[in-house]
Parts: C-alpha cells; sequence; structure tokens
C-alpha cells in the first residue's frame, strides 16, 4: 500500500519535470500566446472582430444594394424587405451602408493606427536612443500637441485641408496622437540603454539602425502590440466622433458614424431608430472586443501574470 | 513653451485657405471694396506685423473682432458661451469623481464579488462606447420616451429672466444628460485606476501595521489608505482637463448645448479666424495652467515630493 502511494507520486513528479522541461522549450512568444488563449474574453474578441472584417470583405455578398446610390423616392422609409434597416435621407439603403461602412470604419482605424504607430516609433526611438537636443525638441513638440485638446486641433487642422479624404484623414489623426506612443517608447528605450547587451552591441561596433531594429524593438514590443491595439478602439471612436460631427470623412462615402450624424436631427433620432441605433452598436461591439483583445495582450506579455 | 504654441496657432490659422469674406462675398461686388475691406481688416500685412498685432492684442484682453458676427467683439462671442462650456466640465468633473472614488474603493475591498464584477463589467461598456452615441441613447431613453430631462440647450425659455435658485436647478437638469455623456469615460478610468491603486494600498505593510495596531476599520481606509491611493490620481486629474475640453467639443454638438465645442465647430465652418485662434489659445493655456496646477497639487498631498 505504502509502496504503491510512492511509486505513484514518484511519477507525478516525473510528469511535473517534463512538464518543466516542456515549458522551457517554449519561445516566450508560445507562451505568451498559451496565456492569451486561455483568456476567454480576449479569445471572444478575436472572433468577434474575424466576423466583423469577414462582413466588410464580402459586403457585396451580403447585399445588393449600392451604399451611395440615392434615390430621392425613398427618403427616410421605415424597414422593409427590401430595405432591411430602412433608407437614410437621401433615399440610400441603410443596411448596405451599415456593412460598406464596416470597410471604411475598420480601414480609417486600422490605417490611423499603422500611421501612429509608425510615427509614434520613429520619434519615440529617436528621443529615447540619441537623447540629448534631439529628445529634448521631439518633447517639446509632443508636450506642444498635448497642450491642445485633441478635438480642437484635430478640427483646426481639418478646416485648413480644403478636401478631406481618407489619406489626409488618417494622417491628420497620426499627427495630433503620436505623442502618446512616442512618450511610452522613449521610456522603456530609456530604460533598456543602460543595459548591458546594448552596450556590447554598441562596442562590436553595430550600427544605430541596427542596434535600434534588432536589440531594442524586440524588447519593447509588448507594451507596442498593445497599445497599438487599444489605440485601434480609439482610433475608431475618434474616426465616428468627427464624421459625426461632419467634420470627418465626408458623404457620400458610407462610415458608421456619418450614419449616425443623421441623428442629429431629433426627428430621425425619435421616428429612426434602425438607422442609428444598429451602427452604434457596431462601433460598440467593434471597440469592446478590441478592448478585450488589448486586455488580453496585456497580461499575456506581463511575465508577472501567472498560467493559471 | 506659450510662445511656441501661440506661433503654431497662428501659423494654422495663416494656412488655412482663403479668407472670411470668400465664403459669403456677393459676386457683384467691387474689387475695390473686398481690397479695402482686407485692408481695414489688417490682412493685407506682413505676417510677423500681424502676428504681433495679434498678440499685443491677445494679451491685453483684446481678441479682434469676430468676422462672421459682424461687430461683436471675439471676447463678447466667447464669454457668453464659455460659462456654458465651464459649467459642463466642472459638472462632469464633480460626478467623475463622485462616482469613480466610491466604486472604485468598494471594488477594490470586495475583489472578485459579483459588485466588482459588474463594476469591471460597466467600466469597459464606459470605455467602449463612443461619447455621443450614448449620448444620442440617452436622449432618446430619457428625454424623448420617458421625458424625464430636456434634450437641447442649457436653459429653459421659460426661466430666462428668472434669477437664483429656479434659474440655477434648471441648469442643473439641462446638465444631468450631457455632463453624464460627458463625465461616462472618465468614470470608467477612474474607477479602475481608483480600483487598482487601493488594492495596492491595502496589500503594504503599513497598511497591515494600522490594522495590528487596533485602528478602527474606518480610519485604515480614510487615513492610511485612500489618502496615499489618491496620489498618483490627482496627477491624471490634470490632464483629465483636456480630456474633459477635448470630449466637450463632441457632447456639446450633440446635445445642441451652446458652449464653447459648438461655437469652435460653426466658426470652422465659418472659417471665424479669429475666434478659433481665440478658443485654442485659450484651451491650450487653461490646460498648461491644469498641468501647472496638478503638479502643484501632486507635492500638496504628497509632502514627498519636493520642486526645485
Amino acid at each position: 500500500m505504502t509502496k504503491n502511494n510512492e511509486e505513484t507520486s514518484v511519477e507525478s513528479e516525473a510528469k511535473t519535470s517534463q512538464e518543466i522541461e516542456d515549458e522551457e522549450r517554449k519561445t516566450p512568444f508560445q507562451m505568451s500566446f498559451q496565456r492569451f488563449m486561455k483568456n476567454k474574453l480576449a479569445v471572444v474578441g478575436v472572433v468577434v472582430l474575424v466576423l466583423m472584417v469577414l462582413m466588410a470583405v464580402f459586403a457585396p455578398l451580403l447585399t445588393s444594394h449600392d451604399p451611395t446610390k440615392s434615390d430621392l423616392m425613398l427618403v427616410e422609409n421605415k424597414p422593409s424587405a427590401e430595405h432591411i434597416l430602412g433608407t437614410d435621407g437621401s433615399g440610400r439603403d441603410n443596411f448596405a451602408r451599415l456593412l460598406y461602412g464596416s470597410r471604411i470604419s475598420l480601414i480609417v482605424g486600422f490605417s490611423a493606427m499603422l500611421f501612429t504607430l509608425f510615427f509614434g516609433i520613429v520619434t519615440g526611438a529617436a528621443a529615447g536612443y540619441y537623447g540629448g537636443k534631439v529628445d529634448a525638441i521631439i518633447m517639446r513638440i509632443a508636450d506642444l500637441i498635448y497642450a491642445l485638446p485633441f478635438f480642437v486641433l484635430a478640427l483646426t487642422i481639418i478646416a485648413i485641408v480644403e478636401e478631406v479624404t481618407i489619406g489626409i484623414f488618417v494622417t491628420i489623426i497620426a499627427i495630433t496622437t503620436w505623442p502618446n506612443l512616442s512618450r511610452i517608447i522613449r521610456g522603456s528605450f530609456l530604460t533598456l540603454r543602460e543595459q548591458e547587451f546594448i552596450l556590447s552591441a554598441q562596442s562590436i561596433g553595430a550600427n544605430d539602425f541596427r542596434i535600434i531594429f534588432k536589440h531594442f524593438i524586440p524588447n519593447t514590443m509588448g507594451p507596442i502590440v498593445v497599445n497599438a491595439t487599444l489605440m485601434m478602439a480609439t482610433m475608431i471612436i475618434i474616426e465616428s466622433g468627427m464624421s459625426f460631427i461632419g467634420m470627418g470623412i465626408p458623404q457620400p462615402t458610407p462610415t458608421w458614424g456619418n450614419m449616425i450624424s443623421e441623428a442629429q436631427s431629433i426627428r430621425i433620432l425619435r421616428d429612426h431608430p434602425e438607422a442609428w441605433l444598429p451602427p452604434g452598436l457596431f462601433i460598440l461591439v467593434t471597440v469592446l472586443s478590441i478592448n478585450f483583445i488589448g486586455d488580453g495582450l496585456r497580461d499575456a506579455f506581463d511575465p508577472k501574470s501567472g498560467d493559471n | 513653451m506659450l510662445f511656441l504654441l501661440t506661433v503654431i496657432i497662428f501659423g494654422l490659422a495663416q494656412a488655412a485657405p482663403g479668407d472670411p469674406f470668400t465664403a459669403n462675398i456677393d459676386p457683384s461686388v467691387d474689387p475695390e471694396v473686398y481690397e479695402q475691406q482686407r485692408e481695414k481688416y489688417g490682412l493685407n500685412d506682413s505676417l510677423p506685423k500681424q502676428y504681433i498685432s495679434w498678440l499685443g492684442n491677445f494679451v491685453t484682453g483684446d481678441f479682434g473682432e469676430s468676422i462672421h458676427y459682424k461687430g461683436r467683439s471675439v471676447k463678447d462671442v466667447i464669454s457668453v458661451r464659455i460659462t456654458n462650456t465651464v459649467y459642463l466640465s466642472l459638472f462632469a468633473l464633480i460626478i467623475t469623481i463622485l462616482f469613480a472614488i466610491p466604486i472604485g474603493l468598494y471594488s477594490a475591498r470586495n475583489p472578485y464579488s459579483w459588485f466588482d464584477y459588474t463594476a469591471t463589467t460597466f467600466g469597459f461598456l464606459g470605455l467602449s462606447i463612443p461619447g455621443f452615441f450614448f449620448g444620442l441613447v440617452s436622449i432618446y431613453i430619457f428625454a424623448l420616451n420617458l421625458g424625464w430631462f430636456p434634450s437641447q440647450g442649457s436653459v429653459s425659455v421659460s426661466v430666462s429672466g428668472q434669477t437664483g435658485i429656479t434659474l440655477f436647478l434648471d441648469r442643473l437638469h439641462h446638465l444631468v444628460l450631457p455632463g453624464f455623456t460627458l463625465g461616462l469615460a472618465g468614470i470608467a478610468t477612474y474607477m479602475r485606476y481608483v480600483r487598482t491603486e487601493v488594492s495596492d494600498v491595502l496589500k503594504s505593510d503599513y497598511v497591515r501595521t494600522a490594522r495590528a495596531k487596533g485602528m478602527s476599520e474606518s480610519s485604515v481606509l480614510y487615513k492610511h489608505t485612500l489618502r496615499n491611493a489618491l496620489i498618483p490620481i490627482v496627477t491624471l486629474l490634470g490632464f483629465e482637463l483636456g480630456v474633459l475640453l477635448s470630449g466637450a467639443v463632441i457632447t456639446e454638438q450633440v446635445f445642441n448645448y451652446p458652449g464653447l465645442g459648438t461655437l469652435f465647430v460653426d466658426s470652422i465652418t465659418n472659417r471665424d479666424y479669429p475666434v478659433i485662434m481665440a478658443i485654442n489659445l485659450l484651451l491650450g493655456t487653461t490646460i498648461m495652467v491644469g498641468n501647472l496646477v496638478a503638479d502643484i497639487l501632486y507635492s500638496i498631498v504628497d509632502p514627498r515630493i519636493r520642486y526645485d
């Protein structure tokens, strides 16, 4: 009896050490990935986001209506079999606009995030790596942009640019939002700079470019990925907000924010909830899933968070 | 810093295409009269000269004359609106503090309780819902369907001319929906901050010591825990000013609330540069002062911090 007990305990111990070995063989990325997959909310977020993207990509298959074609005989129609969500103030099909709108909203959100990421990494890396004057100048500019409320600065620039296209719009958002990321990257560069492996890389004659991309960036990847994800959520809210007050992507291009802007009229707001409620819910669901993903990534990259 | 801000704002305004007259000029107007008008408003002077005269006027409190609201000074136009925005931001700030601190505190004391989970869920939702969409939904429910609150404006027509408590209550009544809309994101953010900070402090040694000494729970909580937990949050509140003012632009638009935000959007549509520049400068200065105040407050709450 006792012997039997001993045997099993030895066996289970052997198994744990085997497990530990397995654990050690995993790359940090695999460990993070496993932790991420254990976070139910984050996985749900990924699924929802993938569905949203699929819906945007296959929009032409889901509706036969043209989102930009207006029909003045069909202004503000109630939902019908032909127009599931009715038509808007210019007689455009709301359901088609909702589907095609997700294309623009997602693309704008994603590319604004990429652009800001690019600005933020370049400026943050330069400031954190070179320090001194470069650092002082970049951080001064960042302070200035911080001193103006985001919407005020962005709207002022939009007022100057006469025609807003998607490209220009994305650039404006990037110009006004990079300081945040830049500061984060600068901060982690400043700590990394003091570490030995950077010194040894420098002493074997690696050039600045190589050091930044081979040694600094991989070591700041965690915060960069987490912030990029959360930033995309912010970008989608910003786009919809600016389109809502009529200063974002111009009509007739459909975006979620554009669609909701019709509800600025009390009549539409009261009588046609089917026109403005769905795009709002879509924004909410998309942003919520992106936030879940971002949260999951933060926990996954944090070595302090346990595996269970 | 402030100097750089003025230069940038002036540069932005100069980069704008057209001039205030092109928007509503009558084609039959004699070009000479047009030139005279430009001359009269000093639009033909050299840039540095325009900048100096503008800055000089600004320092002495003369913001120039609004071009859109003919014959009214910018100071006049702005000062009518500024009180409304101050009320709105103040109201939002107060409810942020009133909700975020107790909820965060209670969640931290009862982690993983149903209350904590509900609060976390609401926090996620509050961060993910675009402010303007929340505003529209709240108008739809509380103003149009339930009729509890007014949907627009800052004061009822019926109480105009009245003073004292009636006016105050009426204003407050108008503030509820926009205030919550503006404060929602803040409540969600600070609730999470307070929860994290308080639960960190609750684990610290001096709290255990305080409990071991037999201090009452309330004194442990309010004297030892809360005071220390709020230190980092005070600095964040300094930044909150910028977030509130930025959000006010959109919130005011949703509720048609006559504040600086609606004035700003109108001025951009009308290319009313003097007003745009004045608002930019005013908000930029306010935020800089706000950050300074936050720094000073920081050293008051945390006597360990000394500025040289």
